[in-house]
């Protein structure tokens, strides 16, 4: 139908099996695993290529949105892929719901479950909050990002959008930069998973009291994932494959943290001109939403070499990936 | 069926379709994933030495509309699909290698309506072993081969598995799924 029928792989798919019920962040997958959700979401890049956009894959199936925090793009995101398979989408705001009241996180899933929700999508200002949920829930879990730990589908989208941007598809050996506020994102946490198991080179740059815990953590072998933290823009610029800014996120941001972010963004900010120390046709991300001015200049965000639209329109193809291959191991688990 | 049944079948098969469209304008076929795809390519190149006309081949993967889909154990591997030509006013021959219950036809018709909107649908497959579940029918059959459930249908095919053959054989378990048995 469209470029990616030519695609190679598309017609030999391994015999990987996805095995993973709920989907709380991606340390938990394996090489195989993530190539496997790259695959099927090429196919899901091809249905919404299509005129009517739309698949019967989970009809039937019930999908609750449950997000206590602010979104626009994860949680759209969401609802326009479940839509696409054919699930039936609840939505519920938590600042709208018997939450305001005082309900717990366990009495709530519990309520949905027993509105016939079959998987749960939610985001969460505590992190690990989604696991509890996933103790609770019949069905699958999936994070949407918890407080400062893990945005699961984030990394992924992230990941398929290097995958279709950079020559030959691989991140292998490549030169990746997360720059920002390592320390409050939880786009950076899942991307050191995701990154160091698909074998890129990478970097973890930001004011030190933005990356700590990150040395320690390098230090310790990080559970075996290999990358370079360092205060030093330059060095990390230098002849990178591809640079993500990260969000200042001044709502997580105790004071003491950054001297201002008019500081903030002349000394680590990343603009034209300390671009150039990057390879010539490096691909600038951000996951979103911008400070346009402080973490990134409007016209880095919006030239040539960035690629932030790609990876929201490309969040709805992975995200039904996600949810097509959850919803086979809730249906095994149910015993059918 | 040996590898030279299967190519006698083909030719012919090849020599009914284009006698049933009376040509081969706006002629098109589909192959259904896996060994469907093949099939169609070596429809089209037998239409091809006869006729000297090239058709156009694309190939549906009908995973996303099974309707089997709670019932089996993992969510099934995406194959693609795989039409470059417009569908619309289009006589589409669909093809398979084994005809069973008749629900992977009736999946793939939904797929190929989501693509535009054919003059009309044929379906040609290898094997017919019966045991239809939906009104469904072959226009085209390379062979009837009357099989008890309890048995499955093995297509292999040079393209997909290294060389041309069907054998039936005894279903290993109950738990055991036909593999090309659909």
């Amino acid at each position: 139908m469209t470029e990616g029928s030519a695609r190679p792989g598309g017609a030999v798919a391994g015999p990987v099996h996805w095995a993973h019920r709920h989907l709380l962040d991606v340390d938990a997958l394996t090489r195989p695993e993530i190539e496997l959700v790259m695959r099927t979401a090429d196919e899901m890049h091809d249905v919404l290529a299509r005129p009517i956009p739309k698949v019967p894959a989970l009809r039937g199936l019930g999908v609750t949105i449950l997000f206590y925090e602010a979104s626009t793009r994860t949680r759209v995101s969401f609802e326009v892929a479940a839509k696409n398979l054919s699930a039936d989408v609840v939505n519920i705001a938590a600042a709208s719901s018997s939450v305001t009241k005082g309900e717990s996180l366990v009495d709530t899933v519990r309520t949905i479950e027993a509105l016939g929700a079959d998987m749960l999508v939610m985001r969460h200002s505590v992190s690990g909050a989604p696991y509890l949920a996933a103790e609770v829930f019949g069905g699958s879990v999936l994070n949407g990002g918890d407080g400062w730990h893990a945005h699961p589908s984030q990394a992924l989208l992230d990941l398929y959008t290097l995958r279709s941007r950079l020559p030959g598809g691989s991140l292998e050996g490549r030169k990746v930069v997360i720059l920002g506020d390592v320390l409050h994102s939880r786009v950076a946490r899942s991307n050191v998973w995701s990154l160091t198991a698909m074998g890129a080179d990478l970097w973890l740059c930001g004011p030190a009291t933005l990356l700590r815990g990150y040395d320690a953590w390098a230090a310790r072998g990080a559970a075996g994932r290999r990358f370079t933290v360092t205060s030093d823009v330059d060095a990390a610029l230098r002849d990178a494959d591809v640079v993500m800014a990260l969000r200042i996120q001044k709502e997580r941001m105790a004071s003491g943290l950054l001297p201002s972010l008019r500081e903030y963004a002349a000394r680590y900010g990343l603009t034209q001109d300390r671009l150039r120390s990057a390879k010539p046709d490096a691909i600038v991300m951000h996951p979103g939403p911008m400070n346009e001015g402080v973490e990134i200049a409007a016209d880095v965000a919006s030239g040539p070499r960035s690629v932030i639209t790609d990876q929201v329109a490309n969040g709805v193809a992975v995200r039904m990936a996600l949810l097509y291959l959850l919803a086979g191991t809730r249906r095994t688990e149910a015993g059918a | 069926m040996t590898a030279e049944d299967i190519r006698r079948a083909t030719i012919r098969i090849s020599h009914e379709i284009v006698e049933k469209h009376a040509g081969t304008d706006g002629l098109a076929l589909v192959g259904i994933q896996r060994r469907g795809v093949p099939l169609a390519s070596r429809l089209a190149a037998a239409i091809r030495e006869n006729e000297g006309v090239e058709v156009p081949v694309g190939a549906l993967d009908i995973t996303f509309y099974r309707d089997d889909l709670s019932l089996v154990a993992q969510q099934p591997i995406v194959k693609g699909t795989d039409i470059a030509f417009d569908l619309n006013g289009r006589t589409i021959v669909l093809v398979d290698d084994v005809l069973y219950t008749g629900r992977t036809i009736r999946a793939a018709m939904d797929a190929l309506i989501d693509y535009g909107r054919p003059q009309a649908i044929r379906l040609a497959v290898l094997v017919d072993r019966g045991h239809r579940e939906l009104p469904i029918r072959a226009d085209h059959v390379g062979k009837n081969v009357p099989t008890s459930r309890e048995e499955v249908v093995k297509v292999t095919l040079e393209e997909t598995d290294g060389e041309d053959a069907v054998e039936i054989e005894r279903r290993p378990g109950l738990a055991a799924v036909g593999g090309s048995a659909a």
